[in-house]
């Protein structure tokens, strides 16, 4: 990862946001107030400009600019839990390029900040559902010698599933926890913003 | 979908350029997307700040003024305000007393009032937060996110308002909000699902012949779905509910609200009224004060939300204070 690709990255999620919005907005409004996919939008199209005329001097500095610029553009939960993530990674990323072990590291004091800050666990049918199995499966590529983009690949695959597993859970957390019951068989928009990002990451560092 | 804009993303800008436009006694910051009152706060005097997401008008922008609020942060239709607004309201009207920040129980506006009020700190400013929860229809438990924040809101910013314009300080305050938070409970019904512009139809499906129950304000579905009846039987249930979870005694005084949800005549909110004045009478509660309009809204959403307020001699002299804000005007 250096800090070309992780601009890069920054808008591919862009484009695969704002190719998704209104699926994300039609999950959104089954179980929450049908306003994610404009929220995310929003967001990230706020990064992408604000990392236009950015010369960055590290890797983590281009994700602590987008953390920065999604919480003061997002707005409701989203803006806060994941520009918290996109800062904590990428202050755990102070130099210029950063290997598999540095960025699994990164991801994990990403995830470790959400988790802080919405007080979710997996299995409260939230974003976490998806980050955590993407951290484990990243991690464990970089623990046995893989290359970043095998990592990434692994860690889309195992954000997707996660993903698609929060249907039948019932939310705990979130707006989507007033439902009770009524919440299962939905998809989460969280986690489903979430597995765009991690694809995102993927299909950026294997098309390098 | 038919609304009266211009464009889905250009409402809230649109907005507020009017809200400046009617209002002299405001002033509106277009930039940070902040309604303040126009005339400076008094040194010394506490300042309330609330915000929340656009779509539940008047809430919060139309409680600002004298006896109320001392600024508003709108965000987005039904999204949380960011902290970088909150921050600018604050600085704007803090007179050196400190702030007090009043925030409804969701998620988004916990998280970015809670951010603010570090950036707050950081500037030197004191900050104090009373957070709304008066929503029965949600379960508190570790298992959700607890209740939401609805119609106490307005009697917390009214009470809360009148007790810091008398020059009580952050403390007094923050501690008489939440004790008129503490005194709250609210439950909804919902006969129509509310349209955003962003999305262009309803949030659900609800068929002519049935209703929400426990509907939330931003068009999230509520607990459960049930054939329409008439008004007495729905009064009933959601009093049931109130009362159940926090009982009053013979005699007990109360503030009640009936609150349309934006797309509710007012003759059906008298018509609701009138029901609830009845069974309250019935059980020996007394409605001291009431509101009976729309005040918390949903944006289109047709429905009714009650809110009752066990109230005692302090809480109705502070509601009973002038007041003069573009919603809730008297006394002055």
């Amino acid at each position: 990862m250096d800090i070309d690709l992780a601009r890069t990255w920054v808008q591919a999620i862009a484009a695969a946001v704002d190719k998704h919005k209104d699926h994300l907005t039609q999950l959104d409004s089954a179980i929450g107030d049908a306003d994610h996919g404009v929220n995310m939008h929003r967001g990230f199209s706020a990064a992408t400009t604000a990392l236009t005329d950015y010369t960055p001097p590290t890797v983590g500095a281009v994700l602590v600019k987008t953390g920065t610029t999604l919480i003061s553009s997002v707005g409701g939960a989203s803006g806060p839990l994941y520009g918290s993530a996109f800062r904590a990674i990428g202050k755990a990323l102070d130099t210029p390029t950063a290997d598999t072990q540095q960025f699994a590291a990164a991801l994990a004091a990403g995830l470790a900040s959400v988790q802080q800050l919405g007080a979710a666990a997996p299995g409260d049918k939230t974003m976490i559902d998806a980050y955590a199995p993407a951290l484990a499966a990243f991690q464990q590529q970089a623990n046995s010698g893989s290359d970043f983009a095998t990592a990434a690949r692994a860690a889309a695959d195992a954000a997707e599933d996660g993903m698609r597993a929060t249907i039948p859970l019932q939310a705990r957390k979130g707006r989507a926890s007033y439902l009770g019951a009524r919440s299962i068989g939905h998809q989460d928009p969280g986690a489903t913003s979430t597995a765009l990002i991690f694809r995102a990451l993927a299909e950026t560092v294997t098309a390098r | 979908m038919k609304k009266l804009i211009n464009a889905p993303e250009a409402v809230l800008e649109d907005a507020l350029a009017g809200i400046a436009a009617a209002h002299p006694t405001l002033r509106v910051d277009a930039e940070n997307k902040v309604i303040a009152r126009a005339d400076a706060t008094r040194p010394g005097k506490v300042a309330l700040v609330s915000g929340g997401g656009s779509g539940h008008e008047p809430l919060h922008g139309g409680f600002v003024g004298l006896g109320m609020l001392d600024a508003a942060c709108p965000g987005e239709v039904f999204t949380s305000p960011v902290p970088g607004q909150m921050l600018a309201a604050a600085q704007a009207v803090d007179g050196g007393a400190g702030v007090l920040f009043i925030v409804k129980n969701y998620t988004g506006d916990v998280l970015n009032f809670q951010m603010a009020a570090e950036l707050a700190a950081e500037e030197g400013i004191t900050v104090a937060t009373v957070l709304i929860d008066d929503d029965v229809a949600v379960q508190d438990s570790t298992w959700t996110a607890g209740r939401r924040g609805t119609g106490a809101t307005v009697f917390v910013e009214k009470i809360a308002g009148a007790l810091a314009e008398q020059g009580a300080d952050l403390a007094e305050v923050a501690e008489m909000g939440r004790r008129v938070n503490d005194n709250s409970r609210s439950f909804a019904v919902a006969l129509t699902a509310c349209t955003t512009p962003a999305s262009g139809k309803p949030g659900f499906d609800l068929p002519d012949d049935e209703m929400e129950i426990g509907v939330g304000i931003h068009g999230e579905p509520g607990r459960s779905r049930e054939q329409l009846r008439p008004a007495k039987e729905i009064v009933a249930t959601a009093l049931d509910a109130i009362l159940a979870d926090q009982p009053l005694n013979t005699g007990d005084e109360t503030i009640v609200m009936v609150n349309g949800l934006g797309g509710t005549p007012l003759l059906e909110l008298y018509v609701v009224f009138n029901e609830v004045a009845a069974v309250l009478a019935d059980k020996d509660i007394v409605i001291a004060r009431n509101l009976v309009g729309s005040y918390v809204t949903s944006l289109d959403m047709a429905g009714v939300s009650l809110t009752v307020c066990k109230a005692d001699a302090d809480i109705l002299s502070l509601w009973d204070a002038p007041v003069n804000t573009p919603a809730l005007r008297w006394g002055t």
